[in-house]
């Protein structure tokens, strides 16, 4: 007879006990991953300067090496190996520039920055980036101040800061002191694929009436008139229901909702703008679309099945790949939702994103904002744009070159808009949180209830829990 | 002999214990350490807080709604499973009768037998981006697809009444291939002739099952509980890559491990994050002890 039950009990339980020990592993990841909890933030490590010149405008080590950290996404990483660090070598031929990438950069980098010793430069960006707030108020970004009052490095006369597009600064700013250059430059609107609105004598609408009148005709033609993906991409919608907000009742509602001001959301212009923005939910978007990845809908639009997409600028290079030739990007800026709007209907929203930094306690931040100079002169900035398909902060870099029917229908809406452009929001990488509830407020408003009063109590709650959350470090913008 | 016999003990285990104490013991501590501070992740810790993290966590409806979605996984994962698993093992290996005085499973069990333990070799990622298809809402997804073009599509994970089902089937399909081969390997070890006897007594085969193959194979059983149990407390993978919008639609999905993740790498919030990390020890704590006691007197001798 076997023997295998005479003495279960030991075996049993010394097996329970190690598949409990296997769960409970589980529990201390968070301490694990991040690395070096106590690492004492006050041993400060030799910094290299050198003097500070006409021609070394922050007073860079020229023999001091500088270690650069860029994200490897979108925007890919050639014009970093390709541009900016031949350039930055050009002129500083003795700093050795140690480069990296990576698709996950806090995965890389926090444990680094924890233990006292993070790269010069980082690019802190993708869904893996660092909440950027929470880096500067632990003072681990460098005070980007003499970057912008440093001369450009190839157009004459002028600061950094005066050669970049409005608003460029401010977004990097924390309370008034510049800690990030937002490089990229990126015009949010409705995309269409203008081949096909011309065979069909279809014009972008610029009042919400025309709007709904075109989405009839588009639905007709058995075209879905408008769609986004719910399952990872709704703070495209995010960003269209509060451009349009801001159109109703200008930039200031979205600088209240940043500033976390008790009835921000409630505001009459989300209000309307949330309405407008459900009737469109409940008669003219795709139900499926609620778990579907932005991919998906990006290449539905691309097969001609979607008519307007709500995305900003990369959306032509990232689709690159699949559209078909005869599709040709244009952008339409957000029609007016009232007959009463502050802002006119050519108003369109664009903003600087794409974090680069220098780290505070690096070896070498200065050497890391040299290398920021670098990318932000006229030159890396033109070579940026061609090989990503993206505009920068830089004004005009690439005025008067021909890139792609996009990217000219994108600085053509800037043109038109004129004084009319504004920056938008920030709440969304300053509270991740409330980024979150309103990325879910806003699936369940455009594709399950279509309940406006609904959304902007939601989301006021959520703002005032933030706001009197003591443990998230709150942030102003004038 | 005595003298060498200590060093020897230690030389085997000073490594193990040492990287045991570094990334176990030491990082429990860390995390009950941290979780009665305010800490963004960044940076020194210095604000205590005391339990307000645990407060915190009292009035925070979607750590709630987490909570109800591991309980719902820890009541239907292992009955699922093990139901399921017990039944596919009993026709694998008894189901198909006896011959020749050897007990045999239905025809072509072998081959069922690797089918089922399929699901077993793929890492957990991809058999969540597999499911993200099959499941996916309109007719490109793989289960729409077979419907008739005049249906509407089932949304499945966008719909947040089917959504936590289908974390459920995904998790059961992954699962149940383990547990058909562990039961496998403790039928195998029923002796043929209780069956023989049994078989001759004129018991059916659902006899043999509830009479015999269940009471002899108990002890695999609620080992396979508690693994699933705590199987339950996890599925973080397959939430965060197959849910929409990670945990959604609005919380329809979220479970305590996500949680734990987002608020620590992406909410800044690592003290509250360590919070909830504590709670989930507890949790997991109470469950191995309310098992492992619910289970101390059972023991059925063969």
């Amino acid at each position: 007879m076997t023997d295998i039950f005479t003495k279960p009990e030991l075996d049993r339980r010394t097996l329970l006990r190690r598949a409990a020990a296997v769960g409970l592993l589980a529990t201390p990841a968070v301490s694990m991953l991040s690395a070096c909890v106590g690492s004492s933030d006050d041993d400060t490590q030799e910094q290299a300067t050198g003097t500070k010149s006409a021609d070394n405008p922050l007073g860079i080590d020229p023999k001091a090496g500088v270690e650069i950290v860029i994200f490897n996404g979108g925007l890919g990483t050639k014009y970093a190996t390709d541009v900016d660090t031949p350039l930055f070598n050009k002129k500083w031929p003795d700093a050795k520039v140690t480069y990296s990438q990576t698709e996950e950069i806090s995965t890389i980098i926090q444990p680094r920055i924890n233990a006292g010793n993070p790269p010069d430069m980082i690019n802190n960006s993708g869904s893996k980036l660092m909440d950027f707030g929470a880096i500067v108020k632990a003072g681990q970004a460098a005070d980007l101040t003499d970057l912008f009052a440093a001369p450009s490095l190839d157009i004459a006369g002028k600061t950094v800061a005066d050669t970049l597009v409005p608003g460029a600064v401010e977004q990097g700013s924390y309370d008034g002191k510049p800690f990030a250059v937002n490089y990229s430059y990126t015009v949010f609107g409705l995309w269409y694929n203008a081949a096909l609105f011309k065979k069909n004598n279809w014009t972008p609408p610029t009042t919400w009436a025309e709007f709904t009148a075109l989405c009839d005709k588009i639905k007709a033609a058995g075209i879905t008139p408008f769609g986004f993906a719910g399952a990872n991409a709704s703070y495209y919608m995010v960003r269209a229901l509060l451009t349009s907000a801001g159109k109703i009742g200008t930039e200031q509602v979205l600088k209240d909702i940043d500033n976390l001001k008790a009835g921000a959301w409630t505001n009459d212009a989300v209000k309307k703008a949330a309405e407008a923005w459900a009737g469109i939910g409940k008669n003219y978007i795709n139900k499926t679309f609620l778990g579907l990845r932005h991919t998906e809908v990006q290449l539905q639009q691309n097969q001609d099945k979607v008519a307007f997409y709500p995305c900003g600028s990369w959306l032509e290079n990232e689709q690159a790949k699949d559209t078909p030739s005869g599709f040709e990007y244009a952008i339409a800026p957000y029609p007016s939702v009232t007959t009463s709007d502050q802002l006119p209907a050519t108003a369109i929203n664009a903003a600087a994103g794409e974090i680069y930094f220098a780290a505070a306690k690096g070896k070498n931040p200065q050497g890391g904002k040299e290398y920021l100079r670098t990318m932000l002169s006229k030159e890396a900035a033109l070579e940026f744009t061609k090989l990503t398909k993206s505009l920068t902060v830089v004004a005009g870099a690439s005025d008067g070159v021909t890139i792609s029917p996009g990217l000219t229908s994108a600085n053509d809406a800037v043109t038109k808009a004129g004084k009319d452009v504004f920056m938008g929001y920030l709440f969304d990488t300053w509270y991740k949180k409330l980024d979150d509830e309103s990325r879910a407020a806003a699936n369940d408003l455009m594709f399950k209830d279509y309940d406006a009063a609904k959304f902007c109590d939601r989301m006021e709650k959520a703002s005032q829990a933030v706001a009197k959350d003591s443990s998230i470090t709150k942030f102003t913008r004038s | 002999m005595r003298h060498g016999k200590y060093p020897f003990i230690i030389g085997f285990l000073v490594v193990p214990v040492a990287i045991y104490a570094v990334f176990v013991v030491w990082a429990y501590i860390q995390a009950f350490y941290l979780s009665v501070y305010e800490w963004s992740g960044l940076g020194p810790v210095e604000n205590f807080v005391g339990l307000g993290n645990f407060r915190k966590m009292f009035d925070d409806t979607l750590f709630w709604q987490s909570i109800k979605h591991n309980v719902f996984l820890l009541i239907f994962l292992p009955i699922i499973t093990v139901v399921l698993a017990l039944v596919f093992a009993f026709l694998l290996n008894v189901g198909g009768g006896q011959k020749g005085g050897v007990t045999r499973g239905v025809w072509g069990s072998k081959v069922y037998r690797i089918i089922f333990f399929f699901p077993q070799l793929l890492a957990l990622a991809i058999v969540a981006v597999i499911f993200g298809r099959v499941f996916g809402p309109d007719k490109s997804g793989m289960i729409n697809g077979l419907f008739p073009e005049s249906w509407q599509p089932w949304l499945f994970l966008a719909d947040e009444r089917y959504a936590m089902g289908c974390i459920l089937v995904v998790l059961v399909w992954q699962a149940v291939g383990f547990y058909v081969v562990l039961f496998s390997a403790g039928m195998g070890n029923i002796p043929t002739e209780v069956y023989e006897a049994a078989a001759i007594d004129g018991a059916t085969r659902v006899t043999l099952f509830f009479r015999i193959t269940i009471p002899l194979l108990w002890n695999t059983v609620q080992v396979a509980w508690v693994y699933l149990g705590i199987a339950a407390f996890d599925a973080f993978a397959l939430v965060n890559i197959m849910t929409v919008d990670r945990g959604g639609p609005d919380g329809a999905t979220s479970v305590l491990s996500l949680m734990i993740y987002r608020n620590a790498f992406e909410f800044s919030q690592a003290g509250y994050a360590s919070a909830l990390g504590v709670v989930l020890f507890f949790l997991t704590l109470t469950f191995a002890w309310v098992t492992l006691s619910a289970t101390r007197r059972e023991s059925v001798e063969a």
